[in-house]
C-alpha cells in the first residue's frame, strides 16, 4: 500500500528542498534538530578520550591534546535523520577516521560505536573509512556544543544520523554485527536514508 | 542506555496501515485529538508514537510523527495534534481532516521512552506543552492497568486555556489514588493562582517531583529547548541520567 491522496492537502511547495533532491520521505530543515533518548552528558576535555578496541583486543587510545594534534579536515555534509529532517551543506571540523585507523592492525569486518552516557550503534566498518567518517569537534566554526554531541561525535553522513554518535569515546571492532542501541529498538540496522531504511525490514 | 531494557514490540517489520479518522476532541483553540480505526492494528505501549504519512493529489508526499495519546484499545489509534501555524501538517491534521477521511500511518515507532504497568518504580512525568500527549497514555495506562505505581505530573503550559486534557486530569487526581498533577504557567496563570507566569525552575521540580534517592523512573516530553532544561536539572539534582528518558518534539534545536 502507499500514497493514499489526502484530499485537499497540498504540502508546501518547495518543502522538498528547493529543487534539491531529498532521500524519499525527508523533508528540508534550517534548525538544527536535537534528538537524544535522555539527558545530554557533558564529558571534560581534560579528561575525554578516544578509544579503539580491536577485535583481538589491543588498545589505542588519544586524549583530546593528541586528537587536537591529528590532522584535520573541513567537511561540508548532508545530514538526514529518521525522525526525517534533513539539513543541507553542513559544516565542520574534525579528523578522518581513516587517520585514527592507520597503524590499527585489524581485519574486523563491524564496528560497535560507544558513547559517554552508554549510547551504542553499530556499522559495517568499511563505511567508517575511505573519507567516509571523521571524529567531528567544531560545527560552523565553533566548538561542538554538548546538545550536538560535542566535546566530540561520529559524522557519518551517508547513513542516517542516530549512526553519528554524540559523546564518542570509543570504537569497538569485532567480527561479528551486534545491534546498538536504536537497532535492538526496532531501527534499521544499516540505516541507508536513500533507501528508507529507518525500521527493521526496510 | 542498558540495551536489554529496549524492546517495544518493534521487532517485525513496519507497514503503513490505513486509518480512518473516527472521532475528533476539541482539546484547545488549536488542538485536537484524533481518533482513528486502524483495522490492522498490532497495539502498543503507551509512549510509543506512529509516523503519520500524507500524499497530496500530485504525489508530493512528507511524514511526521505524533505520539500515542492512549493505551493500546483494539484497533483504535488516538493522536492529539497541536497546529503549529506555519506548519505543513499539523494545520492539515488540525482543521481540514473530517471523520470518515483516510491517513496513512506507520507503528508504533519507539520502544525506549515507554512506561510497562509491571514497574512498580515511582514515576515522575514533566512535559511541555503538547509533550503532555504520550505522557497521558501513561497516566491513563496505570489507571487501566490498576498500577499503584505513584506517579507525579509536572505539566508545564503558556496558559490555563492551553491545557490538554484538563477535565480528565482534575478528575484522575482526584480519583486514580496515588497520581499527583501540578501545573507551571508560563505566560498567564490562572485568576488567583499563587505563582506569577514563569518558566518551570528547580524548586518546581525539586517540590514537585520525587528525591532521586527514591529511584523514580523520569519522562520529560515536549520542545527540545524544554526537555534540553528539565533534563539538566534533573541531573543536577542527582538523578542517575539513565533513569531520565527523554522524548524531543523538536525541531527547533540550537
Ligand atoms: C517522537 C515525536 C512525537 C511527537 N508527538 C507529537 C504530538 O503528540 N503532538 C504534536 O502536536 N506534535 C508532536 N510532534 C511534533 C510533530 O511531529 C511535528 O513536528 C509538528 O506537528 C509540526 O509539524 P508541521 O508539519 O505542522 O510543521 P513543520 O512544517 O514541520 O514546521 C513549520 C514551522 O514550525 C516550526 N515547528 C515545527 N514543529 C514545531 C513544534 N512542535 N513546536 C513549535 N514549532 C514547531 C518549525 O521550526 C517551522 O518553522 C512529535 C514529534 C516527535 C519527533
Amino acid at each position: 500500500m502507499g500514497g493514499i491522496v489526502s484530499p485537499g492537502f497540498r504540502g508546501r511547495r518547495g518543502a522538498e528542498g528547493g529543487g534539491v533532491k531529498l532521500p524519499p520521505g525527508q523533508y528540508l530543515t534550517e534548525d538544527f534538530p536535537v534528538l537524544t533518548a535522555g539527558p545530554t552528558p557533558r564529558v571534560p576535555t581534560d579528561t575525554w578520550e578516544f578509544v579503539v578496541v580491536t577485535e583481538a583486543g589491543e588498545k589505542h587510545r588519544w586524549s583530546w591534546a593528541e586528537l587536537m594534534a591529528l590532522p584535520s579536515e573541513q567537511p561540508t555534509v548532508d545530514l538526514h535523520c529518521v525522525t526525517k529532517w534533513s539539513k543541507l551543506g553542513t559544516s565542520w571540523q574534525g579528523v578522518s577516521l581513516d587517520v585514527l585507523l592507520d597503524g590499527v592492525d585489524t581485519a574486523a569486518d563491524y564496528v560497535m560505536v560507544h558513547s559517554y552516557g552508554g549510547y551504542t550503534t553499530n556499522l559495517p566498518f568499511e563505511d567508517l573509512r575511505n573519507g567516509q567518517a571523521w571524529i567531528a569537534y567544531k560545527f560552523d566554526g565553533e566548538d561542538l556544543h554538548p546538545e550536538h554531541g560535542g566535546p566530540a561525535r561520529l559524522l557519518v553522513p551517508h547513513l542516517y544520523l542516530w549512526k553519528s554518535a554524540k559523546w564518542v569515546r570509543g570504537l569497538r571492532l569485532t567480527d561479528e554485527d551486534e545491534p546498538g542501541f536504536w537497532e535492538s529498538a526496532g531501527y534499521h540496522d544499516y540505516g541507508d536514508p536513500w533507501r528508507e531504511q529507518r525500521y527493521q525490514g526496510d | 542506555m542498558a540495551r536489554a531494557a529496549v524492546s517495544g514490540g518493534l521487532n517485525r517489520r513496519l507497514t503503513w496501515h490505513a486509518a480512518r479518522l473516527a472521532e475528533v476532541v476539541e482539546e484547545t483553540p488549536s488542538a485536537r485529538t484524533l481518533v482513528f480505526d486502524v483495522p490492522d492494528w498490532p497495539g502498543h505501549l503507551p509512549g510509543q508514537h506512529v509516523d503519520v504519512r500524507l500524499t497530496a493529489e500530485d504525489g508530493y508526499s512528507t511524514q511526521r510523527s505524533y505520539s500515542i495519546a492512549t493505551p493500546a484499545d483494539g484497533t483504535r489509534v488516538a493522536l492529539t495534534v497541536q497546529r503549529v501555524d506555519d506548519g505543513e501538517v499539523s494545520p492539515y491534521l488540525t482543521e481540514t481532516l473530517v471523520p470518515g477521511d483516510v491517513i496513512e500511518l506507520r507503528g508504533p515507532v519507539g520502544g525506549w521512552f515507554v512506561w510497562r504497568a509491571a514497574d512498580p518504580a515511582p514515576v515522575l512525568l514533566i512535559a511541555g506543552g503538547s509533550g503532555i500527549v504520550p505522557l497521558m497514555a501513561m497516566i491513563r495506562a496505570r489507571r487501566e492497568a490498576g498500577s499503584r505505581a505513584l506517579f507525579r505530573l509536572i505539566y508545564s503550559v503558556r496558559t490555563p486555556e492551553d491545557r490538554f486534557y484538563a477535565d480528565e486530569l482534575r478528575t484522575r487526581a482526584r480519583d486514580d489514588m496515588g497520581l499527583d498533577v501540578g501545573y507551571v504557567y508560563t505566560r498567564q496563570a490562572p485568576e488567583g493562582w499563587p505563582a506569577a507566569p514563569r518558566r518551570l525552575s528547580v524548586a518546581d521540580v525539586n517540590n514537585g517531583g520525587w528525591p532521586p534517592d527514591f529511584q523514580p523512573s523520569c519522562f520529560v516530553c515536549g520542545p527540545t529547548a524544554f526537555v534540553e532544561t528539565v533534563a539538566d536539572i534533573l541531573v543536577a539534582l542527582g538523578h542517575d541520567p539513565r533513569r531520565v528518558k527523554t522524548e524531543r518534539f523538536g525541531p527547533t534545536g540550537s
